[in-house]
């Protein structure tokens, strides 16, 4: 049984929803941004796998958007995170909440 | 004979480039006290053997003889795992690197095979050097972490924070190479610099600049050892490291030191190749590869002993706005070159 | 005989072999999933981070068996040498420890989450058997090479030449934003500072 296009997509769903689970169950900031990656990276096998199968190298160009996006996304969110650190001294997102969100 | 090449010629090329690196290591910590001591006038360690060459073994054995403590405030798991995860980096960088000569009419054969002295030719080297390199910090910013002492966590802030940015100016410095070499492999680069003015020091000067200055910032070595600064956070990320797991560190950064010299004469200064003679026998190549890394680990030693240690403001500054410039400005003046 | 012993017993990268491809995707695949796993189920945000490391090394992993090395390479470089220090250095800075137990005070909405993660993960698994499957072609091979360095670059700077652009710009933007997120006005620094 050779590793098919199947078993690559079906890890990158997995993958996803784990990060998906992350990002609805965790209350820590960072861990949430960390739950993103798990999700960007799910999207980034996805491109590669298609890219390999399908003979075509567009997807793995996609992949180089992606990093450029989620490396501009931690960059800006870790500052953002910083900032409310100083503030709130504490980065729950439950405490995160002067806006009445 | 398939698994005969696949995976016997491997795991001899392999034992032999990590033997040859843990001797170097030995060399290396002998060499440091001995050319300290003459730069400082003084005779350093010449007791143990003949001028001392057994002065390593007994170092050694004193690691190995202390006693090994675990301070009760760490946090255990990843207080262990952080000499582990700095040692294994530095020994990877390894595998790319062409130590004696690739070309297939010169090399000798072992078991009827080509015995070509390189590990694996990637054909990403290059990037292969700079992911392992990326890697580096995480031994240091995890030791400090875990050692929950104030002094290690400042060391390892300044580690990470010098250690990324120089990271960027020592990958735009190597670009400049690329540009010129049109290849990402080593044996490429290697065999582009046979003739001695096609050498990458004097094709790529500023580039070889920035690379070495930020190998030396990479290696956490004076001038650049902010992240240990033994006056100001008494020994810095291994500060509560004892016995085997602080010579796991103390040998770490001499690894960082010989692979970075390799690295940087496989790039710029010729490789294996010298006036032709490395054509005579393949033993020459590997002599001539080791003469050049050991000059340029006595530049380290001569370096660390003669210039005091950057203010951290100073550190920054070189590393953003004169590197990384230059090494900006080397890629624009390669690329008008190349496109003319 | 021995001959066929050992093929099986060294399979190193002998041309056409899948076996070692399909161990290490088994292999690999568990290791990302237990790792991501990890992810969010430790509650020190820095072993969170560490196991992320890893879940990003298995994936380049799998890149590595699917040809892609370039992308491999430059997936350690960014997100392992990158964005994974930068998340170590905001824990460190920030010196977090364990999450409160507010989490508790949660678990509804714990609950809420795994069924509509399940949800989506069902519905998604379903469609990718489903026509993955029914499509699921034998891998094209054109002439070109797929995701060498020359090819991905010639790409980048000609077809996609507008989307590359528009990615610096990001980064530029993301640049500016956090010198000015974090950088602190002379006004708020004239307090302890008399320059300026």
């Amino acid at each position: 049984m050779h590793p098919s296009l199947t078993h690559y997509i079906g890890l990158s769903v997995i993958l996803f929803c784990i990060g998906i689970v992350g990002v609805l169950v965790r209350r820590n900031a960072i861990v949430i941004f960390m739950s993103i990656e798990l999700m960007l990276n799910a999207a980034n096998l996805a491109f590669v796998a298609f890219s390999t199968h399908l003979g075509d190298t567009s997807g793995q160009i996609f992949v180089f958007f992606v990093m450029a996006v989620a490396a501009a996304e931690v960059a800006i969110g870790l500052a953002i995170l910083v900032n409310v650190f100083n503030i709130r001294r504490s980065i729950h997102v439950d405490e995160i909440d002067s806006m009445k969100g | 004979m398939d698994w005969l090449t696949y995976l016997v010629l491997p795991l001899i090329k392999i034992a032999i480039a990590i033997g040859s690196l843990l001797l170097g290591v030995m060399m290396m910590v002998l060499a440091e006290r001995r050319v300290s001591a003459w730069l400082q006038d003084r005779h350093g360690p010449n007791r143990v053997g003949w001028h001392g060459m057994m002065q390593p073994m007994a170092d050694g054995l004193k690691f190995i003889f202390k006693e090994d403590l675990i301070p009760g405030h760490v946090d255990k798991p990843i207080y262990l795992l952080a000499p582990l995860v700095i040692l294994v980096p530095a020994l990877m960088t390894w595998a790319v690197v062409p130590f004696g000569t690739t070309d297939p009419t010169q090399v000798p054969t072992l078991f009827g095979q080509p015995f070509k002295f390189q590990l694996s030719d990637l054909n990403i080297g290059i990037l292969y050097i700079l992911a392992i390199t990326s890697l580096g910090v995480y031994g240091v910013v995890l030791g400090a972490w875990a050692s929950n002492n104030k002094y290690s966590l400042l060391g390892g802030l300044r580690a990470a924070a010098q250690m990324i940015s120089y990271e960027l100016s020592l990958g735009l410095s190597l670009i400049g190479v690329l540009m010129i070499s049109g290849s990402l492999k080593f044996s490429v680069i290697v065999a582009q610099q046979t003739d001695i003015w096609d050498w990458n020091i004097f094709r790529q000067f500023p580039a070889f600049l920035v690379f070495t200055i930020a190998s030396f910032a990479e290696t956490n070595r004076a001038p650049f050892d902010l992240a240990e600064a033994e006056q100001e956070l008494v020994g810095g990320y291994h500060t509560e490291y004892s016995s085997l797991k602080f010579a796991i560190f103390f040998m770490a950064e001499y690894l960082h030191m010989i692979v970075g010299s390799a690295v940087n004469v496989s790039l710029f200064l010729g490789g294996w190749h010298l006036f032709g003679i490395e054509n005579i026998h393949w033993a020459f190549s590997i002599l001539i590869f080791c003469a050049k890394v050991t000059l340029f680990l006595f530049f380290y030693i001569w370096v660390r002993w003669t210039l005091p240690r950057f203010r951290y403001d100073q550190l920054m500054m070189l590393g953003w706005k004169v590197l990384l410039p230059i090494a900006l400005i080397n890629i624009v003046g390669t690329a008008i070159i190349l496109a003319f | 005989m021995f001959g066929a012993i050992l093929w099986f017993a060294f399979p190193i990268n002998k041309p056409g072999d899948t076996l070692l491809q399909n161990a290490l995707f088994f292999v690999l695949g568990g290791v990302v999933v237990i790792s991501a796993l990890c992810v969010i189920y430790f509650r020190n945000p820095i072993y969170s981070a560490l196991a992320l490391v890893t879940a990003l090394f298995a994936v380049a992993g799998l890149f590595i068996i699917l040809e892609a090395y370039f992308v491999a390479a430059v997936q350690v470089i960014v997100y392992a040498g990158a964005i994974m220090v930068l998340f170590l250095f905001v824990i460190m800075l920030l010196n977090l420890g364990d999450e409160e137990s507010l989490e508790d005070r949660l678990s509804w909405a714990k609950r809420v989450a795994v069924v509509i993660a399940s949800l989506f993960f069902a519905e998604v698994f379903y469609i990718t058997i489903k026509l993955v499957g029914s499509v699921n072609a034998p891998k094209v091979t054109s002439g070109q090479p797929v995701g060498d360095p020359k090819t991905i670059g010639e790409l980048l700077f000609t077809k996609f030449l507008l989307p590359f652009e528009v990615a610096s710009l990001i980064l530029l933007a993301a640049l500016i934003g956090v010198i000015t997120l974090v950088h602190r006005r002379s006004d708020e620094r004239s307090h302890t500072s008399s320059d300026t």
